[in-house]
């Protein structure tokens, strides 16, 4: 019972952070390359790693910054769509790197992230 | 005051996500993230019907947007557990798996979202999409 609060609670918090960070990157370049959802989902998914390293913690803890907050956090969504939009627009190449880069470098933050913990715990 | 239409959002999204990953990872007894899958595939569909219908059709107040698009759906789908998932995957030497599982989120998530526009476009201003320029 206590757990869907703990995620609801962490989806809040990650859902407002991930509009703040983004509004602040996005109105600081005039690039059409989404930086602000990179930068988000790929320090999400470091985070992620991370914590996902951390065996000892409780259950509580990682609903509430795994499922909840870094799940919130960050986003497959609009990902995807910036890149139909990317596309449409006729910026296919950008897309591409987009889309590519996104995954190759989210993945290998997650990893250095695991990692880390691993190796500190 | 956006920052708390975004939470309330938040909130539904992490909820259903939650609900709807356990509710498919029960069914699904395997190692293969089929929840997360179904999730992402699903918010890239419902992102991109939502935002263009809100534009073509619903003309929505931009608070409504903002905590549907960004909070409900955003937060509903999920990009740091399709990180984890995938080195997870690889961990356990699950090449193939890891493999189409980045395929399938990826190409499945962009034919979503771009059939969600094409929906949105053939229902609301009953035109074909290919392109901006037609």
């Amino acid at each position: 019972m206590k757990l869907p609060l703990l995620v609801a609670a962490g989806g809040f918090l990650g859902a407002i952070c991930r509009f703040g960070l983004n509004n602040f990157i996005q109105a600081r370049h005039h690039k059409s390359f989404p930086f602000g959802t990179f930068i988000i989902n790929v320090t999400g998914s470091f985070l992620l790693g991370l914590l996902f390293a951390c065996r000892h913690l409780s259950s509580e803890v990682l609903f509430f910054l795994g499922t909840g907050f870094l799940g919130a956090y960050t986003t497959f969504s609009t990902y995807e769509l910036e890149a139909v939009e990317l596309i449409r627009r006729g910026r296919t190449i950008i897309s591409l790197i987009y889309l590519v880069i996104s995954v190759v470098i989210g993945i290998i933050f997650a990893y250095i992230g695991y990692s880390l913990g691993n190796y500190f715990y | 005051m956006n920052y708390l239409y975004v939470g309330m959002g938040g909130i539904l999204g992490a909820l259903a996500r939650f609900c709807l990953g356990t509710a498919i990872q029960r069914i699904t007894v395997t190692a293969f993230p089929y929840g997360t899958l179904t999730v992402n595939l699903l918010g890239s569909f419902l992102l991109g019907f939502i935002t263009y219908g809100s534009l073509l059709k619903w003309q929505l107040p931009r608070p409504y947007v903002l905590a549907i698009n960004t909070g409900i759906i955003g937060s509903f789908t999920t990009f740091s557990t399709f990180s984890v998932d995938t080195i997870s995957l690889l961990e356990k030497a699950h090449y193939t798996a890891a493999w189409s599982y980045v395929l399938v989120s990826i190409t499945g998530g962009l034919a979503l979202a771009w059939l969600g526009i094409g929906l949105a476009h053939r229902l609301f201003i009953n035109v074909k999409i290919r392109g901006d320029n037609q």
